[in-house]
């Protein structure tokens, strides 16, 4: 019973997220309209932003900035000290790219919607195989 | 289709359930994303960069390229933006309000025109006495939410903060400006050539810090090679090189959001939004 529990506290958090990944995925397929899929798409980014941050923790860690790094610092710095940084680097720039994509694909959006005053998938199939 | 992307979906995190059995523990201090490189990073960024904060060090110096090309994306997002949907017809239906009385001008004609002024003013199709409460909060809040954003693209080395996130907290307050008072008064104060030049200065100036490192006899973007220019200071280069390239990032990313609300909400005409 024990071990169970070691278990579900060392891996509750990875199954959380793949749960959330597969929820953005499940709207990303089974959606109709093509601003949900944006919704599920987003979802799914998240998930993999908190997968990324949550792997970049240590146990007994503070967050990376060096304490009295400012100015002259002649104190040994202990890596087990201060959590990964490289996930929160990697993860910023993840960020940015999907609010670039959202907007793109918003922008796409809105194009559709102009010329066929739907965002519904199977009646902008009906539109196009009618011209 | 639903219920072949239901199978697809539990299939998949099934597979992927069970291979989390394999990755480290939560919080595990010897997992393998935290012994090889990270170590390196944070025992030896502040001899070798004189920056605190680890996440600003590895962005915009060890990971200088990935930044600048980033940066580049946010510029092309907003591009795509601009020619996805800008559009310079100008929009049949004009109204105008009579300010003294409230009286309400529908002009049909997209030949005759009025100067808005001290007696008419421009406004939206579906217009919504704007509430004083909501402006008057704005009007106090936005100036703050700017300071607040300047201060974390300035102590981004120091402090958390960055390029990135200060220019999204600056690019917001011009965004509930345009939300608390309408759209045309946000791009009266913010023009559209004054977005899209900043845009482009901010990616020109990570760049150009690049190419400078590469006159003053270095590598593209070698920050060090900057201390003959600041001859006051040469112990925090690498700093203020980050600095200078955290500024680029914060302009760039600031016009980039504005463009992209502006475009998206006035489906490209920029004459009436949310």
């Amino acid at each position: 019973m024990n071990e169970f529990l070691a278990l579900i506290v060392a891996k509750y958090n990875f199954w959380l997220y793949i749960i959330l990944m597969m929820i953005g995925l499940y709207a990303m397929i089974a959606k109709n309209n093509l601003m949900k899929k944006l919704v599920g798409m987003n979802i799914f980014q998240t998930a993999i932003i908190l997968f990324y941050v949550s792997i970049g923790y240590k146990h007994g860690a503070t967050l990376p900035i060096i304490q009295g790094g400012h100015g002259t610092h002649d104190a040994v710095i202990h890596a087990a000290d201060y959590i990964n940084p490289l996930p929160h680097v990697l993860m910023l720039t993840a960020i940015v790219v999907s609010v670039a994509t959202f907007g793109v694909a918003m922008a796409l959006c809105v194009k559709i919607y102009q010329r066929y005053q739907t965002l519904e998938e199977d009646e902008l199939r009906i539109r196009l195989s009618e011209k | 289709m639903k219920f072949l992307g239901l199978v697809i979906v539990c299939l998949t995190g099934g597979l992927l359930l069970y291979g989390t059995m394999d990755l480290p523990n939560w919080g595990d201090p010897a997992s393998p994303a935290s012994t090889h490189l990270s170590d390196y990073y944070i025992e030896h960024i502040v001899e070798e960069t004189q920056v605190p904060n680890l996440v600003t060090a590895v962005l915009a110096d060890y990971r200088g390229y990935d930044t600048m090309f980033e940066t580049a994306v946010v510029f092309c997002a907003g591009l795509a933006c601009f020619l996805l949907l800008r559009d310079f017809r100008p929009g049949k239906d004009r109204y105008y309000r009579h300010i003294p009385t409230g009286v309400m001008l529908h002009f049909k004609n997209p030949d005759t025109r009025m100067i808005p002024g001290n007696e008419f003013e421009h406004m939206d199709k579906d217009w919504v006495p704007s509430d004083i409460i909501i402006k008057t909060v704005c009007r106090i809040l936005i100036p703050f939410i700017q300071i607040y954003a300047l201060y974390v693209v300035a102590h981004g080395d120091f402090s958390p903060g960055g390029g990135f996130q200060g220019g999204v907290i600056f690019g917001s307050s011009l965004i509930l400006m345009a939300i608390s008072y309408n759209l045309k008064t946000l791009l009266k104060r913010v023009t559209e050539k004054f977005l899209s030049m900043f845009a482009a200065t901010g990616v020109l100036i990570y760049v150009g810090l690049g190419v400078l490192a590469m006159i003053m006899g270095g590598q593209f973007l070698d920050y060090g090679m900057l201390a003959p220019l600041v001859p006051w200071d040469p112990g925090h280069i690498r700093a203020l090189g980050m600095l200078g390239v955290e500024i680029g990032v914060g302009i760039a990313v600031m016009s980039v959001m504005v463009i992209i609300y502006v475009n998206i909400v006035s489906e490209g005409r920029h004459d009436e939004g949310l």
